[in-house]
């Protein structure tokens, strides 16, 4: 198996700035009786995207047709709670590429490096800035770029590093899994269990 | 040289390799399944034509997914039924021990795990859940995974891991009374944030820590993902040892003597340094009750709800969508509002003692009539116990009934939802929005709190019922 290369990316954004925004928000616990991968980006953010008669609501941000593109970009703290990867694959499943915020949870950010979605951690400054340039253009572009670890809006001149394991930052250019790894090392790992077992 | 912290001499002992510039490989001596995280990770060991490694390591339980009521009867939601069976199938396939429905020791898998032996210090333990940090309090490295790395451990027993930094939280002194260990990591996250802990591996320490059950432990160790933190961790002492003896899995006879000769070694060498201390004091602290929509909005039971003021001025928008959502104002006390729903139950308060606690308080005493109340036991073992103990025939002259085990109004995923708009107070750990049914509004508490909301019919300070 393996998962989608990452090298850079351009596109516009769509800005949801909320802090602490759990996975329960981002796909609620009653959609986890599926026993595949697919089909849950369609109940990303279900209940903040729909109201209980199934219609979307007009004011949250992925039914404002103003807004479209391949990033997220999110209030500090993003992906807290529930280690559902779950909530990877739906917003996997409903175009999105990376994630920019504050702030990720930790379990929350190795489910989206294991699905090839790259979590941009940036200043709160520099997130003001960016949610600040979609507030004046709702289409301004920002660019990811892995290789040079770097983010920016062209259009405003700003741009920043970001941090990212120098092995997870392989893993996604060249879209390799772990398991692909771990099976090639087998034989350290039972040479391991062989000598801890005895 | 410096010590060594009891994380670092887990996670020594279990690194098979260092990929250069990258995650360390974690060997795994206990992976707990569930229903709910597995089946995408059986398909993808499937597809690769490989099965599960170490089927002797694995052990699986149905708990997220199942009815809390006439278990015996076929489970009657479809997508619920198919999602356990399969778990079944693929145990059966690849000769993993699974507790089903109705096996005497089925029940949430971070009850089990513990209550059976399989949960000892020194090991490393991961399941497919965040609350996996329960298994902390025996001193163990135990922490949730997601789903592909669920597939990675039952393809190769081995986790790709980055080191965490470590963190030491220490909390001195003598609690006061109806104060409980729900209480002190309530109190934690409030102070620290539900981000106050990412990055870290914490160790609960101090005297305060130090003199609770491996029960209250487990409930501190539990809620260390609720401030962000990768798990918890309290060192193996005498409480610890005595509580795995004689378990199912634990170590026998002279197997048990050199176990224990080992998990003596464990606790944080005197001089060992934690990248980051923290010290509380236990007599600072109240029963605890949350009032909005993260773990970290908490306040002590007399307090009340921040003002606007008072709130960082980059949060305002996010505390106020929160306070909206449960229907509050910035200032309310929270003693006095109704409360319509009580659960106690899930793998922070589902256990004996819980049970026990919250039977002693309403003894005698009888159900608020707006209150519904859902009594949930952890594990079949809890319900057993239960019975034999007498507190089904305490609840239930009190007006209360006693379910059976699951995880159930914790996270709603059967049909044990909060109705919309309504208030509940919960033992468990998440009151985020629609966590316990869409719309459902939680207060997160002690079974205590739990108790004096269920008689009173509104938020109540259990102290005042106190002798
Ligand atoms: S009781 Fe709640 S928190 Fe615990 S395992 Fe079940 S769903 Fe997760």
């Amino acid at each position: 198996m393996s998962i989608d290369k990452f090298v850079t990316l351009e596109s516009s954004c769509v800005p949801l700035p909320i802090e602490n925004v759990d996975t329960d928000q981002i796909i609620p616990a009653r959609f986890l009786k599926a026993t595949t991968r697919e089909g849950f980006g369609d109940n990303l953010f279900c209940d903040w995207r729909y109201d209980k008669n199934g219609n979307p609501k007009p004011d949250f941000v992925l039914n404002n047709p103003v807004y479209s593109g391949q990033i997220l970009v999110a209030g500090k703290n993003f992906g807290s709670g529930s280690s559902r990867e779950h909530a990877a694959w739906a917003i996997h499943g409903y175009g999105f590429k990376a994630v920019v915020s504050s702030f990720f949870a930790d379990i929350f950010k190795n489910n989206s490096l294991n699905n090839g979605i790259l979590p941009v951690q940036v200043t709160d400054g520099f997130l003001a800035q960016v949610f600040d340039a979609i507030n004046e253009n709702p289409k301004v572009l920002v660019k990811v770029d892995l290789e040079n670890q770097t983010i920016s809006v062209p259009a405003k001149g700003i741009s920043e590093k970001f941090d990212i394991n120098p092995y997870k930052k392989k893993c996604l250019i060249n879209g390799y899994d772990d398991i692909d790894y771990l099976i090639s090392i087998s034989e350290n790992i039972k040479a391991w269990e062989a000598k801890a077992e005895k | 040289m410096a010590g060594k912290t009891l994380f670092d001499k887990i996670w020594e002992k279990h690194v098979v390799a260092n990929v250069e510039g990258g995650p360390s490989v974690l060997y795994i001596d206990r992976h707990l399944i569930h229903e709910v995280t597995s089946p995408q990770a059986f398909g993808g060991l499937k597809a690769r034509g490989i099965k599960v490694r170490r089927p002797d390591k694995t052990i699986a339980t149905p708990d997220h997914n199942i009815p809390t009521m006439d278990q015996h009867l076929p489970i009657h939601d479809e997508l619920s039924r198919f999602q356990v069976n399969k778990l079944k199938e693929n145990c059966e396939e690849n000769g993993v021990l699974m507790y089903g429905l109705n096996h005497p020791y089925n029940g949430i898998v971070h009850v089990i795990g513990p209550e059976l032996g399989i949960t000892q210090p020194g090991m490393t333990i991961v399941c497919g859940d965040s609350h996996t940090s329960t298994h902390g309090a025996f001193g163990s490295i135990a922490f949730g995974i997601g789903t592909s790395e669920v597939e990675m451990v039952l393809a190769t027993q081995c986790l790709m891991q980055s080191r965490p930094k470590t963190m030491r939280i220490n909390v001195e002194g003598a609690l006061q009374k109806g104060v409980t260990s729900k209480d002190i990591v309530l109190y934690i996250i409030s102070q620290i944030s539900t981000g106050g802990g990412t990055g870290y591996f914490v160790e609960f320490a101090g005297s305060a820590i130090r003199s609770l059950s491996m029960e209250a432990r487990m409930t501190i160790c539990n809620m260390s993902i609720e401030m962000g933190a990768r798990g918890g961790m309290i060192a193996p002492d005498e409480i610890t040892f005595e509580y795995v003896k004689g378990r199912e899995f634990a170590p026998k006879g002279e197997a048990w003597e050199k176990a224990v000769a080992e998990w003596r070694k464990l606790p944080s060498d005197a001089d060992a340094k934690f990248d980051k201390e923290l010290h509380f004091k236990a007599e600072d602290i109240e029963p605890m009750i949350t009032y909005g929509t993260n773990p970290g909005m908490g306040i002590g039971i007399s307090g009340k709800i921040p003002s606007l003021n008072e709130v960082e001025a980059a949060s305002v928008n996010t505390f106020k969508k929160s306070l909206d959502y449960m229907g509050y104002q910035p200032g309310d006390a929270m003693v006095g509002k109704p409360v319509d729903y009580v659960f106690v139950g899930s793998c922070t308060n589902g256990r004996i003692e819980d049970l026990r606690a919250f039977a002693a308080f309403i003894k005698g005493k009888k159900k608020a009539d707006n209150v519904t109340a859902w009594i949930v036991p952890g594990s079949k073992q809890v319900e057993r116990q239960a019975l034999a103990e007498g507190i089904k025939e305490i609840l239930e002259a009190a007006g209360f009934e006693l379910r059976q085990p699951g995880c159930s109004a914790c996270l709603a995923m059967n049909d044990d939802k909060i109705p919309e708009g309504k208030y509940a107070v919960a033992t468990s750990n998440r009151n985020f929005e629609g966590r316990q049914g869409p719309g459902a509004r939680t207060m997160l508490a002690s079974p205590l709190t739990a108790a004096a909301a269920a008689i009173t019919g509104v938020i109540s300070d259990p102290r005042t019922f106190l002798s």
